[in-house]
């Protein structure tokens, strides 16, 4: 892109949609700002897809409006959206070639040839497929498809993007660049951009905010360190990176369990809390000190990290990530463990 | 290992035996076509003579034959194509429903449909006598055809997902048909058209039914030379006949190849 686009706002009032009696998205409301990357996080079904078709154009909602930067475009259809979409299968045109297909919004745009011509040579190089202008589709490899739905997606300069899984038909390391490379260009377009997706590093890769959503409607919405660092219940915890669920009752600011006891940094007025510690915030500590201890039932050396499960320190087993130097560790050690109180994250339930 | 060689043996004897039995009627009928006097044998010699005559006598069946069968290929295509696209977005029950309604009369017998058009537009005497009539019966028989043929391709491409696409890039309606919907089901109304051509020259029964001794179409001109001329004259007309449908059923048996290799059904 020569010229920077500035992406449209976006704005979801109260948006829901049901389907024969079954509501698949409770109301939504979300802004999201000019230029900004949102991810929409969740697993199968709670309603991501929907939300992201709804922002498309492609479905209506039954109730509730979108704005595209203040103006109403509820129904408006998406061929009058100016979006730009990804779709998980690339929708690519088996008729037409590798520029045909990145050509065909300019060519509905009534784009001069000459122009459109100097546009796609610049997607081309932009997603680093010059070699593959005349390929037909069933001649691209995944990654190359994958290439292609979005330079046709970005190049008739939509003010929104919308990504639907767009990497999850490839296989693991290929996904892992294309995400890097995907990130690099969102960040170069700044066009208003919507990905949705299930894999939870992608979300944190990519998103200036995430959206966790679940059973239709949205837990959580937040910059990945929010998201990661103080999940807002225990469906967010668990559904992004590993967690440790402690449940106890609060005795003088701290959580009673099995094991000891832990400072909690806002101790919560209600008798009984559930908390959240992430593995790697976990300490191994000296036994005779420690106030929270546990034995060592299984450790796994990760080379850059040992990963233990220890017991008896909670109601359930927890997970603990430290350093590969203490790598003498058996199963059946005590141990004394150690957590700092703002690590210990009292989750609203 | 004597056993098997005969048993290998006996397999590819009978084997030639069908296909002879298949066949020999085909190539006599033809040869006959050719020969001067076939109460004689090929011995009385070859000629081309009978292939003539039967240019001069028929000459307008075939041309009308042509005519109607191209005629009734562009009813086809532009009445299928949309109800195939129609029926494939309905979907469901109701879509199912609709097809099956046009398929009907592929179960009812030639001569009924003829017989119910008759009834219904007998009276109307200049359609009645005209090669329309014809097409109108031809275009009833072949259409689920083609219809069947282009939803096959339909529901093999993801329509829906391709046109998604093409909406998200700016295409209204109209434009994702023409840009996106059609080339894609190209192989299947190239099936579908072909089939349409090869029925329509070949259909005998409804034609039989509906036809006037001045719209006589390429078979029911070959059931009159059957009737009424000599064996030679018919076997000459069998031998066009032969000439003009075959190649339609190669090129749609090699579509049907290409279409099966590219992973696309028909």
């Amino acid at each position: 892109m020569t010229q920077a686009v500035r992406g449209a706002a976006i704005r979801l009032a109260a948006c829901a949609k049901s389907y024969a009696g079954n509501q698949v998205l409770s109301p939504v409301t979300l802004d999201i700002a000019s230029g900004e990357t949102l991810v929409f996080l969740g697993p199968s079904g709670c309603g991501k897809t929907t939300t992201l078709r709804m922002v498309a154009g492609l479905i209506r909602p039954d109730a509730g409006a979108v704005f595209f930067d203040g103006t109403d475009v509820t129904h408006v259809p998406i061929e009058r959206r100016n979006v730009g979409m990804v779709f998980q299968s690339y929708a690519l045109f088996p008729n037409m070639t590798v520029a045909e297909n990145i050509g065909y919004g300019l060519r509905i745009r009534r784009v001069p040839k000459v122009e459109r011509v100097k546009r796609v040579d610049e997607m081309l190089r932009l997603v680093g497929i010059e070699t593959l202008r005349d390929r037909r589709i069933d001649q691209l490899s995944g990654g190359q498809r994958q290439r292609v739905a979005l330079a046709r997606a970005v190049a008739p300069r939509p003010r929104v993007l919308l990504l639907d899984e767009p990497l999850t038909a490839l296989d693991a390391s290929l996904r892992e660049r294309l995400r890097i490379e995907l990130d690099r260009l969102l960040r170069e377009l700044c066009i208003t951009t919507i990905y949705v997706t299930h894999d939870q590093a992608e979300a944190m890769a990519l998103g200036d905010r995430i959206a966790v959503m679940t059973q239709g409607s949205i837990a959580q919405i937040g910059t990945p360190g929010e998201i990661y660092f103080q999940p807002a219940n225990r469906f967010v915890a668990q559904f992004i990176g590993a967690a440790n669920i402690l449940e106890g009752p609060i005795e003088d600011g701290s959580l009673r369990l099995p094991g000891g006891s832990i400072k909690v940094a806002n101790p919560p007025s209600a008798p009984v809390a559930v908390a959240m510690v992430r593995p790697e915030e976990i300490d191994i500590v000296n036994l005779d000190t420690a106030a929270w201890k546990g034995r060592v039932d299984t450790a796994h050396f990760l080379g850059n990290r040992l990963r233990l499960t220890i017991t008896e320190a909670a109601a359930v087993p927890i997970t603990v990530e430290v350093s590969n130097r203490l790598d003498d560790l058996r199963s059946g050690d005590q141990v004394g463990l150690a957590v700092a109180e703002h690590a210990v994250r009292v989750l609203d339930e | 290992m004597k056993a098997r060689r005969l048993l290998f043996v006996l397999q590819a004897a009978f084997t030639i035996l069908i296909a002879a039995f298949l066949i020999v009627p085909a190539v006599m009928s033809m040869v006959a076509g050719v020969t001067t006097n076939y109460a004689k044998g090929v011995s009385s010699g070859l000629t081309s003579a009978w292939i003539f005559q039967v240019w001069d006598l028929y000459a307008d069946t075939i041309g009308r034959s042509i005519l109607i069968a191209l005629a009734t290929l562009t009813c086809t295509l532009l009445i299928g194509i949309p109800a195939a696209y129609a029926l494939h977005t309905i979907g469901g029950r109701t879509g199912r429903l609709i097809e099956e309604l046009i398929t009907l009369p592929l179960a009812v017998p030639g001569l009924a449909i003829a017989l119910a058009l008759i009834l219904t537009y007998g009276e109307f005497g200049a359609f009645r006598q005209s090669s329309l009539f014809i097409l109108a019966g031809h275009v009833v028989f072949t259409l689920p055809f083609m219809v069947r043929s282009i939803i096959a391709i339909l529901g093999a491409i993801d329509v829906q997902t391709l046109e998604e696409g093409a909406a998200s890039l700016g295409a209204p309606p109209w434009r994702r048909f023409v840009d996106v919907v059609v080339p894609n089901a190209r192989p299947g109304i190239l099936a579908g058209s072909l089939m349409v051509v090869t029925l329509s020259l070949g259909e005998f029964n409804l034609t039989w039914m509906l036809h006037t001794p001045l719209t006589k179409t390429l078979p029911v001109g070959l059931a009159d030379s059957y009737a009424s001329m000599r064996l030679e004259v018919a076997s000459a007309y069998t031998l066009i006949f032969f000439i003009m449908i075959v190649p339609l059923l190669v090129a749609m048996e090699m579509i049907g190849r290409r279409s099966s290799k590219t992973g696309l059904l028909l």
